[in-house]
């Protein structure tokens, strides 16, 4: 019961600062892979950069324990088919699936046609699962991070995607300003 | 109509969001998610329609085996995005009524909406995770397959954004 207080909570917080960002908004949205607008791009790095330090500077100082996190698993070529055939699902609806419900929450019906088609998605997966059940588990590598691929420290690695990141958050605002 | 209220800065917006995730990082050992829970109502629907067929799949029986797939975690957290926004729209006034004509969609991009979420679907399944579970928590965490679909999710996305220019206009 508690876990799922916890589940409502992080989630009201989490639709309220999507929302708030402007990311339930599908011409906004689409009109990151046009260079029209970057909210999607600084929202994304911006969170990506603060959850990353926080995760980083709290092992450091104790208040957490990194190691004890969920690490995504990595399978190589499912992820990045589905990447491929996620971006293509992106810039055609103007929303992901989480942005689809802000969407539907602020009142855009864009937002419930995504969302029916998301399960419409899902289920042909599960449908056909016996068929692709292969390709699902193919080349898989556990929970592989960055810094164990490249045998890095886990500061270096912070490090390095810390000033990439930055660079490209200078760089979307040096664009903006000379327009 | 009245004129919209703007978004909030989106650097500033950001920086909330992934204290939102590190707060979820803390209290729950994982990040936050949004494919998932579509995902588990599905699965609870399969099982609902054809308990045969759902059983058949390992894909479903992944989403059934802990409880009841109704509320489970993301669903809930999924249900918590969705009032959170709603509030956030409505307190700030910029819920848009979209049955209103003025500000209703063309229905090929209604279509468009329903082709491009079968295509997420599957891709965030085939994935294990979308944008928030994989590619920005994933991300945060450095897992080298979030990196890897966040970086095709975009390559796809630019070059397939010049074939679909007529939806966006």
């Amino acid at each position: 019961m508690n876990d799922l207080l916890i589940a409502g909570g992080i989630g009201v917080a989490f639709g309220w600062a999507l929302e708030c960002a402007g990311l339930g908004d599908p011409p906004k949205l689409a009109g990151q892979f046009y260079l029209r607008d970057f909210t999607v791009l600084k929202v994304m790095l911006s969170a990506m950069l603060t959850a990353m330090l926080g995760v980083f500077w709290g092992g450091r100082f104790g208040m957490l324990d990194p190691g004890a996190l969920y690490v995504p698993e990595t399978y190589l070529l499912p992820q990045l088919v589905g990447g491929l055939v996620f971006g293509l699902g992106f810039v055609l609806s103007g929303l992901c699936p989480g942005t689809s419900c802000v969407a539907l929450a602020s009142g855009r019906v864009e937002g419930a046609a995504t969302m029916l088609g998301l399960f419409a998605g899902v289920l042909l997966v599960g449908l056909a699962f016996p068929v692709i059940a292969p390709f699902y588990r193919a080349t898989p590598h556990g929970p592989l991070t960055l810094q164990r691929l490249t045998g890095l420290p886990y500061g270096v690695v912070v490090a390095l995607v810390t000033v990439i990141a930055v660079s490209m958050l200078a760089w979307i605002a040096k664009r903006e300003a000379a327009r | 109509m009245r004129a919209l209220r703007p978004y909030a800065e989106p650097h500033a917006t950001g920086v909330c969001l992934g204290l939102v995730l590190l707060a979820c990082f803390a209290l729950t050992g994982q990040g936050l998610g949004a494919s998932g829970a579509f995902a588990s109502v599905a699965s609870g629907i399969a099982v609902a329609v054809s308990p045969e067929t759902a059983v058949h799949s390992a894909y479903f029986r992944s989403y059934l085996q802990d409880g009841s797939p109704w509320t489970a975690w993301l669903v809930v957290e999924v249900m918590g995005v969705l009032v959170g926004a709603a509030a956030s729209a409505a307190l700030a006034g910029r819920t848009r009524l979209t049955f209103v004509r003025a500000v209703r969609p063309s229905s090929s991009r209604l279509f468009a909406g329903v082709a491009g979420g079968i295509l997420m679907g599957v891709g965030a399944a085939l994935a294990r995770g979308c944008t928030s579970g994989l590619a920005l928590s994933g991300g945060a965490l450095l897992s080298v397959g979030a990196w890897i679909f966040m970086v095709a999710l975009f390559l796809a996305g630019f070059l397939a954004a010049p074939l679909v220019r007529r939806l966006w206009p």
